[in-house]
């Protein structure tokens, strides 16, 4: 199985005319068994179509369109007109939402994300590239064009979480080289507050009968790191857990930024030594490299299997 | 971007909350003028973006207007911790009875911002916390239902102050909070919030921290404060080197090549993107390499823009050669950026084959960018090698050059 999405997924495109958009809408029919996108929004483009998916004013007229609920939508919008689109989505009874837009105001982003939580909605992202199930679906640009994808992500047992978009594709080919395939990969964004964090993913990974172990791509700024060490003690996790930690420099540097918005050392327990020492009390190894991961996370998870 | 004190000061001042009647000079006879319309004893203080200034002799007192020209003219000459002041602040040596803390910050965790209040005001609220919990009160507050003064009034009383004291303070942290949201904060701090004799209170310094996203929205606010839009306020000023990166990275509005650091070594670095160049730049560093600059390529940049940007680093002085490598690209393309950075080489007279240590830029038009490299006999990698591997073989090349130049 799979976590979020999986190939009966229906799901919009918000801001479907845009250059980026368009090329994200023929990746994602072409991946796989192809995506079920239902329709695009793009206001005042009525009536047009891009690669054969219907274009409307408002997610209202795609969801009477479709004649049912859709699932979900990518949103890829300029940012100032963002949090009124993932409102839109909201409102209309999309469930699942990917952010692909990248500086977006922090504070646009938490009312999205409480709106969402309020109507049992999900967001991933802002600042992401999306989910891919391998062989299955993907929702949006992650791992690029079909063909670049089925390169990279090959169907296995590894849930694979990151902060950075690319890494997300790096690592997954690393695993796929090493004859690990991966259950669902997921872009969570690198922005300082994004919809689901690594412990919020984790509840998904854990019900999913395929996943056996989790590779983490991760960088210093943020709580997150200590959030998901703290989630795993508490809820005696199945799942082992891998986790590469990039950006080690930026300890010496404090108050600088790099790489992504939410990647700065604010206080100490941004830096990535405190993190790497939050995540290894609880458990999840913390690769030097990214050639290691595979090996290591094949060792916990024999170590885990019932013999 | 943080703001300086004197700025702080008035974004708190418009936000309706009592502050102390300050001046705010460049020029130490001004200094004077301002201490004798405030009449009495004055504080100097060094408008610095970092801290520790008062151990830095930034903050002085003086009793008259001549003595504060002096402290003026002395603070408005000293560097401290390699930041020139913007200028000083005069303000009135208030006589405070007890000092409090008010602050507002995100929680990424939580998703919400989050009230801080304590009792225990001018130190560092991280030490009052960690000594003193019990005096310390949080409460979140939602992004999306009405902000209401039951809210602070909670936060302020879960520390132990009641009486008129808590009624004073309810409308300062409501208003404190109001502002942080209305002026997209990540931090709005008034430490320390002095209780003066007759009960009242007044802000006596202030912190506050734009987040740079949302500055758009605030082009009114940043002027009146006199804020330039080119103004970054990192930790450290950009260098003429970075400046130069920003050029080249808005020279078209096509994907990203720049957002450049500066280091000192001999290996320039022309790498992405986001993750990459932070895992790339450890790598480096790991092998005992010596990056001269860190910087980022992603959304597919153009030819010239990734022209320019190697361009750039390789004129940089000490710069021996350059390793172009990036994290398995989907967007980006590997010709696009292969052709970039040969005809850098080309146009600086160069040979592409001496001058790039290595090419290990995986994925999209891949084909077509090994094709352009192997023309000009550049060594490169596929993504059977790792980003770790092809770091440490430009490390590898280059110590041998140099050992070879010795």
């Amino acid at each position: 199985m799979s976590i979020l999405i999986d190939a009966d997924t229906t799901f919009i495109v918000q801001g479907i005319t845009g250059r980026e958009a368009v090329n994200l809408t023929r990746e994602c029919l072409d991946y796989g068994s192809g995506a079920k996108i239902v329709g695009g929004v793009t206001p005042g483009r009525l009536g047009r179509d891009v690669h054969g998916v219907p274009v409307f004013d408002t997610v209202a007229q795609a969801v009477a369109h479709h004649g049912g609920r859709i699932y979900g939508s990518v949103v890829t919008v300029p940012p100032a007109f963002t949090k009124d689109a993932v409102f839109e989505a909201i409102e209309n009874g999309i469930q699942l939402i990917v952010i692909v837009t990248e500086r977006i105001p922090r504070r646009d982003v938490a009312e999205m994300v409480e709106l969402a939580t309020l109507r049992g909605a999900r967001i991933i992202g802002p600042n992401c590239l999306g989910i891919i199930v391998p062989d299955v679906i993907k929702m949006g640009g992650i791992g690029g064009p079909a063909k670049n994808a089925a390169q990279a992500y090959t169907p296995g047992p590894i849930g694979v979480i990151s902060r950075s978009g690319g890494m997300t594709t790096e690592m997954s080919s690393t695993l796929s080289a090493a004859g690990l395939g991966q259950s669902t990969a997921v872009s969570i964004g690198g922005d300082a507050i994004i919809g689901s964090s690594y412990a919020e993913l984790m509840p998904l990974f854990e019900a999913d009968e395929q996943t056996r172990g989790i590779v983490i791509y991760t960088e210093p700024g943020g709580r997150m790191e200590a959030e998901l060490a703290t989630w795993v003690t508490v809820n005696e996790s199945r799942l082992p857990i891998v986790a590469f930690m990039a950006g080690r420099f930026m300890d010496e540097m404090p108050g600088m930024s790099f790489g992504h918005a939410g990647t700065i050392v604010e206080g100490k327990e941004d830096t990535a030594s405190e993190k790497i020492a939050r995540l290894a009390q609880a458990g999840i190894a913390v690769a030097e490299r990214i050639e290691d991961i595979p090996g290591m996370i094949k060792a916990k998870i024999t170590e885990r299997a019932p013999a | 971007m943080r703001f300086f004190e004197f700025e702080a000061r008035e974004v708190v001042k418009r936000a309706g909350i009592p502050v102390t009647d300050y001046g705010f000079t460049t020029d130490a006879g001004e200094a004077r003028e301002i201490a004798q319309r405030i009449g009495g004893p004055t504080v100097i203080k060094s408008q610095v973006l970092t801290g520790g200034r008062m151990k830095a002799g930034g903050v002085k007192f003086a009793d008259t207007p001549e003595e504060a020209e002096a402290h003026a003219r002395e603070i408005l000459e000293l560097e401290i911790n390699g930041h020139m002041p913007r200028g000083v602040l005069v303000d009135p040596r208030a006589e405070v009875e007890q000092e409090y803390y008010a602050g507002v910050v995100w929680d990424g965790t939580r998703k919400q911002p989050v009230m801080i209040f304590s009792p225990v005001g001018g130190i560092d609220i991280e030490q009052v916390a960690e000594e003193q919990p019990d005096k310390v009160g949080r409460r979140h507050f939602s992004n999306i239902l009405p902000l209401s003064d039951f809210q602070a009034k909670e936060v302020i009383a879960s520390t132990g102050v009641s009486g008129s004291a808590l009624n004073r303070l309810v409308p300062i942290v409501t208003r404190l909070a109001r502002l942080f949201v209305e002026n997209d904060m990540v931090l709005a701090e008034i430490n320390p919030l002095g209780r003066l004799a007759d009960g009242s209170f007044v802000a006596l310094d202030a912190h506050m921290d734009i987040e740079n996203e949302a500055r758009g929205r605030h082009k009114k606010l940043l002027a009146e404060l006199g804020v330039g839009e080119e103004e970054t306020r990192q930790a450290r000023e950009a260098t003429p080197f970075e400046l130069a990166g920003e050029q080249v990275d808005a020279q078209d509005h096509r994907g990203v090549a720049g957002n450049v650091t500066e280091f000192d070594g001999n290996l320039g670095l022309v790498i992405g993107a986001g993750g990459g160049s932070l895992t790339l730049f450890d790598a480096v560093r790991a092998h005992g390499g010596e990056p001269a600059n860190y910087c980022e390529i992603g959304g597919n940049p153009s030819v010239s823009k990734t022209c320019g940007l190697a361009k750039l680093v390789l004129q940089k002085p000490g710069v021996e050669q350059i390793a172009v490598m990036m994290s398995i690209v989907s967007n980006t393309r590997v010709d696009i950026v292969a052709r970039g950075v040969i005809k850098a080489c080309l146009e600086l007279g160069f040979d592409p084959a001496e001058k790039i240590a290595i090419f290990r830029i995986p994925g999209a038009w891949e084909e077509e960018g090994f094709k352009i490299l192997e023309k000009y006999g550049v060594d490169y990698a596929d993504r059977s090698v790792s980003l770790n591997e092809a770091a440490r073989r430009a490390v590898e090349k280059i110590q041998g050059a140099s050992a070879e130049a010795a």
